[in-house]
Order: structure tokens, then sequence, then C-alpha cells
């Protein structure tokens, strides 16, 4: 086995994988609950979604000028940033300019995919994860292994003994206790600091709302206890009107944790209105590319009307079994395996091992919410790590030459078809790698070759009869 | 910074470009996420309270003094008040023992049982409440206490979702409250109350 996420998966230990296993079965099976409970026909409100995403993309020439200008009409100041570097630098100089030095975070994919609490923290500003399992992540220096659930890999024990190390009370693994001490601590935390961050789930063209999905409250928080609050925002979270949030966050809860609505669907407009004591002064939206105007060059540019629910994680053989750190990037699961390998940019040749980490039984387009086709993608992603010559990918991939020689030689062909029963005999340490690794823990299949041109002639003479 | 903007704004009009056709806009409905099961031409009130509860809110309805004995009951005796509700409700809760602020000390976060504001709106398909910036006299005290109140009129409750996002005001901060915060971070175990509060009340003021 030398795929990197085979052999990170043959190395994970067995409460690990139980962790991701009980996580990702409950997930699936409340999303399908829930979706069915609700609508007769689920699969066609996420087509729709899919049909309303690809519109979006596929127009983002014309969307994303009108999102900027709501956005400034409605008093936001508006950033676009190329790359994370860049980013992360508008997020610094926003809080410079505040004298800012304490900022509280909600959960972003986009954080991590640009690495600000790093950034910020060099350049001695503090940079507080508040979401339950991403202040987890933080203390215990970790990363997040599921896009909704970041603490899927951990139990409480561990999660006890972190709380323990960093001085926040004494060893208590009751999921209750661990959250009434995050609450406490944390709230001190929102009222000390200087700027609030949030993500975006979704942005209307129409309205230049950012729409936030959340369940705990503490973007909430953040936004009402800071003077400042900044949205990072990937260029694709656009949607083109109001009505269609009507779809999206009736699919996307329930496609993340089978709920109804999150606990908090927050729209947010802009600043604080004049007569409200709490919340920012000002707010700055930061629209980021990195990489993602490439995608949408790219035929796979479908993944970009990903809206981050996690279905595909929880219901993909893969991940259950390989976790989310085994895929090497911030998204895990089959859409990280399409969408890691294309932000990667040059880099691709070093992530193209991702998209064969699928059996393709199809699970992960089934449950999609936007009705995106991944298997399709994965094969795309395969075909370039080929024509690239990714190493990685190529990892316990049999070299086709000999086979494509005969499969453009038919007299080769017949004469390897009929002599390759002899195949049976040939000893396993003879083997190429790959041949031993499949052989290793199965027979070898009984030989059927010539088969099929045996049955083709005797039916041409009984037809000409 | 507009170098930027101009560069993404390229590269998406060049990824875009070879695009022989774009996929159109569908044609939708409003409410072809509404759940059919809701009964729309039912009792509003009624439909929002079985919803809620399904989300563990707590909808309770009546005059001040069903609010003040509840809160009495639940052992909470201080709090915020909006100071616009003071006149309706400060002589039931102070009848009730309850000692209510109408400033939201941020220092003093701890000390507040409860908060009591005004909901802009309700959602009864979700049993979701609709808080505006608006309505809200403070956004920290409809957040931070354990038990947060927010009051309700009739007619102030939509049908659904489709309906609630159609009458959507102009307003910077609209939140759709569906229960307790809550987490499953932890072993998927749910606990409610994690920043915001354990307990959501709605109340219809009649």
């Amino acid at each position: 086995m030398h795929q990197p996420i085979d052999q990170y998966a043959a190395k994970l230990s067995a409460g690990k994988r139980a962790s991701v296993y009980d996580g990702t079965k409950s997930g699936y099976d409340a999303r399908l609950r829930s979706l069915n409970t609700s609508y007769p026909t689920p699969d066609h409100l996420r087509r729709l979604a899919g049909r309303i995403k690809q519109h979006t993309i596929e127009n983002l020439d014309t969307y994303l000028p009108q999102v900027e200008a709501r956005l400034r009409a409605n008093g936001v100041s508006v950033h676009w940033a190329v790359d994370g570097g860049e980013a992360c630098a508008h997020v610094h100089r926003i809080m410079e300019a505040r004298g800012a030095k304490k900022m509280v975070k909600a959960k972003t994919m986009v954080s991590e995919e640009i690495h600000l609490a790093d950034y910020l923290e060099k350049r001695g500003m503090e940079c507080l994860e508040t979401d339950l399992g991403e202040f987890i992540i933080q203390i215990d220096h970790d990363h997040p292994s599921h896009i909704v659930k970041p603490i899927i890999h951990k139990n409480r024990r561990e999660i006890a003994a972190s709380f323990e190390k960093n001085g926040l009370g004494s060893y208590n693994d009751d999921p209750g206790v661990i959250t009434a001490r995050a609450r406490q601590f944390l709230r001190h935390k929102y009222l000390a600091a200087d700027v609030g961050l949030s993500g975006a789930n979704f942005v209307s063209a129409e309205s230049g709302r950012i729409v936030l999905v959340t369940n705990e409250g503490n973007s909430r928080f953040s936004i009402a206890a800071t003077k400042v609050h900044i949205a990072l925002v990937g260029i694709e979270k656009i949607v083109p009107r109001d009505r269609d949030l009507g779809v999206f966050l009736n699919l996307l809860a329930r496609s993340a944790t089978g709920q109804q609505l999150t606990s908090y669907t927050e729209f947010i407009g802009g600043a604080r209105s004049a007569n409200q004591p709490d919340g920012p002064e000002e707010m700055h939206v930061i629209f980021v590319d990195n990489g993602r105007a490439r995608v949408l060059a790219d035929d796979c540019r479908a993944i970009l009307r990903c809206i981050r629910c996690s279905a595909c994680l929880n219901v993909c053989p893969v991940y259950r079994q390989a976790s989310g750190h085994a895929y090497r990037a911030v998204y895990p699961g089959p859409v990280g395996a399409v969408l890691s390998p294309l932000l990667a940019g040059d880099n691709f040749p070093e992530m193209a091992d991702l998209p064969k980490a699928s059996s393709l039984c199809g699970a992960c387009n089934e449950v999609c919410p936007v009705n995106i086709p991944i298997p399709d993608l994965l094969l795309r992603l395969r075909d370039r790590g080929k024509r690239e010559h990714s190493k990685v990918a190529a990892a316990d991939t049999p070299p086709m030459g000999a086979f494509g020689t005969l499969a453009n030689h038919p007299s080769l062909w017949k004469a390897a078809m009929k002599t390759g029963g002899l195949s049976a005999l040939y000893p396993a340490f003879l083997m190429p790698s790959y041949g031993k690794a499949w052989v290793r823990t199965r027979g070898m299949p009984k030989w059927r070759g010539g088969k099929f041109r045996a049955w083709m002639k005797t039916r041409k003479q009984q037809a000409s009869k | 910074m507009t170098a930027s903007r101009d560069a993404i704004l390229k590269r998406v009009n060049d990824a875009l470009a070879p695009l022989k056709e774009r996929a159109p806009y569908p044609e939708f409905d409003d409410d072809v996420a509404v759940m059919p099961a809701l009964d729309r031409n039912g009792d509003l009130w009624t439909a929002f309270c079985e919803r809620a509860k399904l989300v563990h809110g707590t909808p309770l309805s009546g005059k001040p003094a069903v609010l003040a004995d509840w809160l009495h009951g639940q052992n909470l005796h201080h709090g915020y008040c909006d100071p616009e509700l003071l006149p309706l409700f400060g002589e039931a809760l102070a009848a009730a023992g309850c000692a209510v602020e109408t400033i939201f000390d941020r220092a003093r976060v701890d000390e507040y049982q409860f908060g009591i504001t005004r909901a802009e709106a309700a959602i009864a398909e979700t049993g979701s409440l609709v808080l505006t910036d608006a309505t809200t006299s403070s956004r920290l005290a409809a957040l931070a206490p354990w038990t947060h109140v927010a009051v309700l009129k009739r007619g102030q409750i939509f049908a659904d979702v489709a309906d609630a996002l159609k009458k959507m005001p102009v307003d910077p901060n609209v939140i759709w409250c569906t229960g307790p915060s809550r987490t499953a971070d932890v072993e998927g175990i749910l606990i409610e109350g994690v920043h915001g509060p354990g307990v959501q009340v709605a109340f219809l003021l009649e």
C-alpha cells in the first residue's frame, strides 16, 4: 500500500475509526430522516438547488459586480483578495487601522484555507476560535477533520484532558460540563475582543445580505460584542436572489445535521443600526479567489456549487475508514478529493492521488444537496493525474503499456486470451508489487479469457445454418 | 486593491468566456421548499407552538403576569427588559419579585438570568423567532443570558420560510432563532446553551 490515504487509514487507531464511523453514521441517518419526513420528493429539491447554483457560477461575471455594488450601497467596505496571503493582509490592515489586537472568530472554512490564525498570531494579534469544536482544535494545535463536525475524530476523554491541560477546570468528561466551561470562558473573550470574524454560507446578489447558518450562537456573539465585523467570503458563495435562500436554507441544515433550520440563521446587511447599542460600527467583506477562478475555468467547475454541508463525507465509505486528516487538506472527503487538487493549482500532481480515494459508488452524488456529479469529476481528475504523470497518483497503479499493446493488436490479444490460463501457475513472489498487493488479501480469479470469441464463433455458425 | 479586484474579475471573465451557453436561472415557485404537511389556513400560533416544541423552544402566551409567574417559577429573579416593554411588563414583573434593568451592562454579563426583548415576527413552519436590529433593544441582552424571552404579538406570524423571506425587513441584522443555542460537537451528544440562550421563550402577548 503506497497511496498516502491508504497508509494513513491503515495506521488509524480503532478508537478514532469508531469515532468517525459513529459521527458520520448519525449525520447520514439524521439527514435521511429529516428530508424524507419533510418532503415527498426531496430529490426534486436538490436538483433544483444544483441548477440554481450552476447558473450562478456560470454567471459570476454578472453577479460579482452586482453583489459588490449592493454591499457598497449597504455601507459595507468591499475588499478583494487574489490569494490567501492577500486576504490575511486585508484582515491585518483593517485591524491595524482600528488599533485592534484581539479577534474572536466564528467557524469559517476559508480562514482555515488561508491560515489566518497563524498569520495574525505571528504579528502579535490574538485570534480566538469560538465554535466549540474549533476552539478545542485550537487549544490542541490540531486541524479540523470534518467540515461540519471539526472534532469528529476526538472523544470526550481527549477533550477533557486538553481542557484540564489548558487551565479550564479539573478533568471532567461530561459533554455538558465541557460545554458550560467553554461558554463561561469564551463569553468574556467576546466582550474583550475588538473584531469579530465570520465566513458566509450565502451572499444574495439581490440584497447584499450575508447569510450565516449556525447552531451555537458564537457568530451572533462575535458580531454583537465587537466594533468591527469582517466576513471572509469565497467568490462562489453567491446566490442570485433572496428567494433562492428558501431552497438552500431548507436543504443545507437538513443535509448537514438533519435539522429543519439551524438554531440561528443570520442575515447580515451591514453595520449596526443607529439606535442599537451593541454590534459593529463598520463591516468589511473580503472576497477571496485563492484558486476559485481557476476552478471556474476547469471542466470540473460544478464543484463550485458546493455549500459545505458534509453529506458526502458522512456517506463516503472511504472517508469513514480513513478519516478527514487522511486527505491532507482543508476540505476532506469526496468534495475535498475534487476541490483540494484543483485549489492546489500548480501543485496539482502532489494531490492527484485524492481523486483515487473513491470506489466511485456514487453515494456522494446521491446525497449532494446541489447534485454535484462528484464521481464524474473524480474520473476527470484521475485522467488529468495520469496525463500530468503524477507520481503519487501512480502508486499501486499497474503500468497499462502492456495492456495497450495487446488491446491494439487483435492477434496478440487472441494469443494472450488463449494462453492466459497459464497465469494461474505464475508464482506470487515473482509478481510486480501491485500484483503482490492484490494476491495478499485475495485469490486470483479463475481464468475466463477467450470465452467470448468462442461464443461468438459458435453463434455465427448457428446463424448461418 | 482595485488591481486585485480587476485581476479576479478578469480571471472570472476569461474562465466563462469559452462557455458556448450558460445555465439558465431555473423557474420555480417561491414555496417549492415549503413542507407540504403545513396547514397554512389553521391557527398560525398553534402551528408555531407545535414546531417550536420540536426544536426545544418554549412557547408561552397570555397577559404579562403569565410571563412573570413563569420566570418566578423558574427561579429567575434578575434580568434585562427592553425599556419599551417595561410599561407593559414592569408591574407584573415587580409583583412576581423579578428585578429588571433596562440597560445591559456588559461588564456584569454573568449577572443577568434572563433578557426580555421584542421579536419582529415568527415563522410557524419552523418554530422560529425573527429578531431584528430595529426591534431588539440590545443584541447582547437577547443573547448572553441563559433565558431569552422574545415578545410577540398576534398577526406577526409568517406561515413559512418562503413568506418570511419575501417580507424580510430592511435591517442590518435579521436573526431567525429556531430553538435554543446548541452543539453536538462532543461525541455527537446534543447540549443546549452553548454561547447563546439555553432556554428560548416565545411569548405571545394577549
